[in-house]
């Protein structure tokens, strides 16, 4: 029997009240175990609206989601969604709230229900394997942006999640973080969606691509042509885009 | 901004348990500002100075601290030995200045630095988190802890999202004035802000929500109470004591 996909979506349809045109409409789709997908799309497409209400953070006025084969729709069902999926929001500092790093990786672990000292071995052992361990004891709001991004990657990583919804990971990271992020997640091996207009980093990071219009999921080629204008001032390594 | 000025250096204060610091110095406040004497006033700021320099602070930014606190004290100065009845001390061309005016405010002063020095040493030698998570073990309200802790942890998003707006306006070639544009522009800018934290605050809470969190902290450090804190505890009970004592045999004898 082949296991069900890990996220389901059918005719998933969202729209802010008051508002007349749906952010999202009627959307299908579908994310394997340990796939990796790519979402481009241009600003207000409703791809982080997407994310938000994957992870029961919007209700959905109409569609349905399968976790695992389930499908989710109460408050409960969505504790065992979060516990395996975890979400990167696009900035780092609504994310990381704790005085110091070391007690923003341990509060996830914390909440399920691990014991302080173990919390603190996990929260230990997650930055050391993203080589982050010297920024343990440092106050979250004295990091620099990439220090922030990658350690609030490290605040979801700590929960062992088996996939990531990453939203607009790039965002003003310099070159040598945006590298380094690249680098992680290919090490990770963890399936996940990735929101991004950053054509080139979902190119390096994913191996399928899907784009994203007005609410609707449309396929990557159509799109990708639509939304790929970026130019290489320091073109140091020659690619082909779309070979991935 | 920083207000962690004192928290960072290494002492013996510094380093005990932040319950330990808040409780003491109830403490010793609640006797340095109920004391009507002399005698007990100047003990309780002795008592502060020795915390002080057992605490290793830099003088010159404990002396500006204090600075802060006797402007206000300054004031006492000027109005109360000329407004509190009593016996005239001397005068001052048509003025005559009240000796029981000039003793009070001489208490107050003597008692507000006492006081003030207090917080230097136990307080602002402990971090804003620590304090926070100190508050929550004392069992005090959460929601007033969780206020104290986020307020701490997102002034500085807030200031740098409201010097974004005023840099913004700047470069627009804003500039203050007594006018209804200017009025306007700082509702505005006030407003802005407002809604902007209102906002991340929303996403702070979504971020926590994911992560787990269901309305309650649950704590890092399991911290326990060391030979030192019990040892420090015990000398300022004996201190508070003494003040006591002190503050009755003045009371008998005036």
């Amino acid at each position: 029997m082949i296991a069900p996909p890990l996220i389901e979506l059918e005719s998933l349809s969202f729209s802010y009240t008051g508002s007349q045109s749906p952010v999202l409409d009627r959307i299908n789709l579908t994310l394997q175990h340990q796939q990796q997908l790519g979402l481009i799309g241009p600003n207000g497409c409703g791809k982080t609206t997407l994310f938000h209400c994957i992870m029961g953070l919007l209700k959905p006025q109409s569609g349905s989601i399968r976790f695992k084969g389930n499908e989710i729709s109460e408050v409960e069902d969505f504790f065992t969604l979060r516990k395996e999926i975890g979400m990167l929001f696009q900035d780092a500092d609504d994310q990381l709230f704790s005085p110091t790093v070391i007690e923003d990786v341990a509060f996830g672990p914390l909440n399920l229900g691990a014991r302080p000292k173990a919390a603190l071995e996990v929260a230990h052992k997650t930055l050391t394997d993203l080589g982050l361990d010297h920024l343990e004891d440092r106050v979250t709001h004295h990091l620099s942006g990439g220090e922030k991004k990658l350690v609030s990657l490290a605040t979801i990583l700590s929960m062992q999640p088996r996939a990531l919804f990453l939203d607009e990971p790039t965002n003003n990271l310099d070159p040598e973080t945006r590298e380094r992020l690249i680098d992680i997640i290919a090490r990770l091996g963890l399936g996940f969606i990735i929101i991004s207009h950053d054509y080139d980093f979902l190119a390096a990071t994913c191996v399928d691509l899907a784009g994203m219009e007005a609410g609707r999921i449309v396929p990557a080629d159509h799109s990708a042509l639509h939304t790929h204008h970026h130019v290489h001032p320091h073109g140091t390594h020659p690619h082909k885009h779309g070979d991935h | 901004m920083n207000f962690e000025t004192f928290s960072t250096t290494s002492s013996f204060i510094q380093r005990l348990d932040a319950r330990i610091k808040l409780l003491s110095s109830l403490a010793l406040i609640i006797v340095i500002s109920v004391c009507r004497t002399f005698p007990t006033a100047s003990a309780g700021l002795t008592v502060a100075i020795v915390l002080v320099l057992t605490a290793k602070l830099e003088p010159w930014l404990v002396f500006r601290r204090l600075m802060l606190v006797n402007g206000f004290v300054l004031f006492l100065w000027f109005t109360l030995p000329l407004t509190y009845p009593g016996e005239t001390a001397f005068n001052l061309g048509p003025l005559g200045i009240s000796r029981e005016g000039i003793a009070l405010a001489a208490l107050i002063s003597i008692k507000t630095n006492a006081a003030v020095l207090v917080l230097i040493s136990l307080i602002a030698t402990s971090s804003v988190a620590a304090l926070g998570q100190a508050l929550v073990q004392l069992k005090m309200p959460i929601k007033l802890c969780l206020l104290l802790l986020f307020s701490y942890r997102y002034i500085f998003v807030i200031h740098q999202e409201y010097l974004r707006l005023v840099r913004a306006a700047r470069l627009r070639c804003f500039k203050a004035g007594t006018n209804m544009h200017t009025y306007r522009t700082t509702g505005y800018l006030f407003g802005m802000t407002l809604v902007k934290s209102h906002h991340r605050a929303h996403r702070v809470r979504q971020a926590m929500v994911l992560r787990g969190f269901q309305g309650q902290f649950r704590s890092l450090c399991e911290s326990q109470l060391g030979k030192n804190e019990v040892g420090f505890s015990l000398l300022i009970l004996t201190v508070v004591a003494a003040l006591i004592t002190v503050e009755i045999i003045s009371r008998f004898q005036s």
